[in-house]
């Protein structure tokens, strides 16, 4: 079991970061570009740009959108190797040896995205960091005005609520995705189906319950 | 040993088995025939526990399935060993990775014990090459040895195959057969092949139930398949030209 949670974790956590990286770093910068272009009146302070990058960074792009990002990647990838495993008769044989095969295919995954909020901080953190190089070297602000923008009404518990999101979007990555490559039914073509239901399904249930841990966590 | 007794097995309205009774013997090649549709695959996933019927009873040496406990059925199934129709192998393990998997499983054997037994059951099934190879980089032949390899690694008590000649060229699939015939043999297993290919019957059936809509139609062995009068052997037997001239050519002979 040991051996299978590593697995897991290098498929569907190392193996994330690099797409994670990529996207948080220059949606990072494209949002401290677009904050500076639209700061069009003089009389707003240019540490906004700061500001606005780390609240739409840290409350919604980092766990919400890149959790729906992973619900194509991940998803997929578990719906897809779950329900190659069904159709190939592999569950089967599993089951026939006594293993017991929800528990030997699903709990590793849910085991090693317990991880999943290590990639959502550095989503966080490159998500930042993107916007000060963008709005730095792009000559909108300076480098002490983003960081003041940072640093400014910022609230400790908007970094809780967003992890408290991310371990609840991790629940529903690993369990949907899988949910519908073990019980799918058919063969080659309803894999297929099956990963694209998963994303629509996990996509759903992240927007669902993001809505609802705002309302409840943030709302006063 | 393995008797089954009234077996009825259904799917919603639809009735699969109706009522079958048998022994599949210990240390003999035990063949369940009969055209698709005709129940032989649930018969089989009944066996083996996946389907549970709404009548009858299963037992293995004595043991009723239906009436032991959980962990009594998961140690039962450890003395199972099943070739799946299309090898179940797992694609992300090596060769010797999916024979070594029941051991490193239920056994408390050391890797260095794994690796010799593991070693020891893919020589018998003639793979020496392969130990390090994912399933996808070997011939279709070659995952069913390695299926069976699998499947006796444990030293089964039970050995259940289903269709282990499908997609196999003819030259292959005696070759598989034989193999099942030998370790069924040799370690003195009570083998159940699930299957419709008539070499499989007249290589290595030595115990034949034929099942017609879900009804076991006739028994016997591979010699009495050429004297029965049984309209519904003979009728499925005899779809083949090949059986058609072999009946006539035997019939001359007498």
């Amino acid at each position: 079991m040991k051996n299978l949670i590593f697995k897991e974790i290098d498929d569907l956590i190392i193996g994330s970061l690099g797409i994670v990286a990529f996207i948080s770093f220059f949606v990072g910068g494209v949002v401290s570009i677009q904050t500076a272009l639209n700061l069009t009146n003089p009389l707003i302070p240019k540490y906004l740009i700061g500001f606005a990058t780390r609240q739409s960074v840290i409350l919604e792009f980092a766990p919400t959108f890149i959790s729906i990002i992973m619900a194509g990647k991940m998803g997929s990838f578990i719906t897809s190797s779950i329900g190659t495993m069904r159709v190939t008769e592999q569950i089967d044989a599993l089951e026939v040896m006594g293993v017991n095969s929800l528990n030997y295919l699903v709990f590793p995954k849910i085991i090693a995205l317990l991880l999943y909020p290590f990639v959502i901080g550095i989503s966080m953190f490159l998500g930042v960091l993107g916007g000060w190089m963008a709005g730095v070297y792009g000559g909108f602000t300076s480098s002490d005005e983003f960081i003041m923008g940072l640093q400014t009404e910022f609230i400790p518990f908007h970094i809780t609520y967003a992890f408290i999101k991310t371990m609840v979007f991790a629940i529903i990555l690993a369990t949907i995705p899988s949910y519908h490559g073990y019980y799918m039914k058919g063969g080659a073509l309803e894999v297929g189906k099956a990963s694209t239901v998963s994303f629509v399904w996990s996509s759903v249930a992240i927007i669902l319950s993001n809505y609802i841990l705002t309302q409840l966590l943030l709302s006063k | 040993m393995i008797e089954i007794k009234n077996i009825e097995k259904s799917f919603g309205e639809t009735k699969v088995l109706k009522g079958i009774s048998s022994v599949f013997e210990t240390g003999k090649t035990n063949l369940i025939i009969g055209q698709s549709g005709s129940g032989k695959t649930v018969l089989l996933k009944s066996l083996l526990g996946i389907h549970t019927p709404e009548v009858g009873t299963i037992s293995f040496d004595g043991r009723i399935y239906s009436e032991l406990n959980a962990d009594e059925k998961r140690a039962l199934r450890t003395e199972i060993g099943m070739v799946f129709q299309g090898s179940a192998l797992f694609d992300s393990m090596t060769v010797e990775e999916n024979v070594g998997f029941p051991l490193k499983m239920f056994t408390n054997q050391t890797p260095k014990e794994i690796q010799d037994r593991v070693d020891f059951v893919l020589k018998r099934v003639n793979l020496i090459d392969a130990h390090k190879k994912k399933p996808s980089e070997i011939s279709g032949g070659m995952q069913k040895r390695v299926a069976i390899a699998r499947a006796i690694v444990n030293k089964p008590k039970y050995l259940f195959c289903d269709e282990p000649n499908s997609g196999l060229d003819p030259k292959t699939a005696i070759v598989i057969d034989n193999l099942i015939h030998e370790i069924t043999v040799e370690y003195n297993i009570t083998t159940v092949i699930n299957t419709h290919d008539m070499n499989s019957v007249m290589e290595i059936g030595e115990k034949i139930i034929f099942l017609k809509e879900g009804i076991l139609a006739w028994e016997g062995t591979k010699k009495d398949i050429f004297k029965t009068d049984n309209e519904a052997i003979v009728d499925f037997v005899y779809s083949s030209n090949l059986f058609k001239k072999i009946r006539k050519a035997q019939n001359k002979g007498e």
